[in-house]
């Protein structure tokens, strides 16, 4: 009811405590997740690792972040790829 | 005797750590148990302060931990309640002059008198906070409606779940009906799904917890203060007894006011 009143006179039609609800969730995210540099870097470490056995990958100029999305925190990774391997089991 | 370590923490400074731990402390000693409220905030005392029991310290805290003194010179006695007692903070030393485990050996000693052992803990996450939690049996988070403080709150229990605390319950404090009301504060709800810890009771913002901390008497005192309500049934729970939420609609009409008028009397 005072939503539709308050959108009659113009005002914002969202209630602030849904932003700060949804913002508090969001930053929660990041908070709990614990993401130090020093984690981050060991998880670049072990995707080094993983992906070589696959690919040939440039490891001088792979990237991980944490980015917020529009309303989620992504996990993104920007692996240049030099060359596949052959496969050896063909 | 059977006691209990509380630790009363926060991480945000300014969200009532001080005025809880002297509302629940006097409240339990006016239920006729043994209290000690200790102030852990070395460098920054204000418990004593809040408690009007400023002008009687003589020894404090970091005394006791260095042997300056015994326990019992250093505890203040409240002469209002029988059965509460404070332990001081230091003024002029700071958070370093204690260490984790001198704190816990301090609990321990004081369990031997007392049945409630409430520390008050400084803001922040770094020595004053760890020394703070170091002897507790069981932590109340206190944390205001606001993003800030409800991050911070978060925080803290993951702290306090990796030292090993397992009871940890939630104080909601300040908490303003009519801005809730028209969707301008977060509510009860909200912030327990977010932090998915037990409640153990909400404050009401309320303009009498100025007046008592201007007097130097807890709210608790009085009878018609309602956030002083809402802690003498914080004290009741942290008994383990069953009483009902502090309803934020209680002081909005007559017949919800008279309803809690004979809640009262029973």
């Amino acid at each position: 009811m005072f939503d539709i009143i308050a959108r009659f006179f113009g005002r914002d039609a969202t209630a602030s405590k849904d932003v700060a609800r949804e913002r508090l969730r969001l930053l929660l995210i990041h908070d709990r997740s614990m993401v130090s540099p020093e984690v981050i870097n060991a998880l670049k470490e072990d995707l080094i690792q993983v992906i070589q056995r696959y690919m040939d990958i440039d490891v001088e100029s792979l990237l991980v972040n944490l980015e917020n999305e529009d309303d989620s925190v992504a996990l993104v990774a920007n692996i240049p790829i030099k060359g596949l391997k052959r496969a050896s089991n063909g | 005797m059977k006691s209990k370590v509380l630790v009363i923490t926060s991480g945000k400074g300014g969200v009532g750590k001080t005025t809880t731990t002297a509302n629940l402390g006097t409240a339990l000693a006016m239920m006729n148990k043994k209290v000690v409220l200790v102030d852990t905030d070395i460098g920054l005392r204000n418990l004593d302060v809040v408690m009007g029991l400023e002008n009687r310290i003589v020894f404090d805290i970091v005394d006791v931990v260095n042997a300056n003194c015994r326990m019992k010179q250093a505890l203040i006695k409240d002469k209002r309640f029988e059965g509460l007692c404070l332990l001081p903070a230091a003024q002029t030393k700071d958070k370093n002059a204690i260490t984790p485990h001198q704190m816990r050996n301090l609990t321990n000693e004081l369990r031997e008198e007392f049945e409630y052992i409430l520390v008050d803990c400084p803001a922040g996450i770094e020595q004053g906070f760890k020394n703070a939690i170091a002897g507790a049996d069981a932590a109340i988070v206190v944390a205001t409606p606001e993003v800030s403080s409800v991050r911070d709150a978060d925080r803290i229990v993951g702290l306090l779940e990796a030292a090993g605390l397992s009871e940890i319950k939630l104080i909601i404090n300040r908490i303003r009906a009519k801005m809730v009301k028209r969707g301008d504060m977060m509510d009860i709800s909200d912030i327990i799904d977010i932090l998915s810890i037990e409640l153990l009771g909400v404050v009401p913002e309320d303009e009498s917890i100025v007046i008592s901390t201007n007097r130097g008497e807890p709210a608790v005192i009085g009878s018609t203060s309602r956030a002083g309500e809402a802690y003498r049934r914080i004290a009741k729970r942290t008994m383990g007894e069953e009483v009902p939420m502090y309803s934020l609609q209680e002081s909005s009409n007559i017949v919800a006011r008279f309803r809690r008028m004979l809640m009262l009397a029973r």
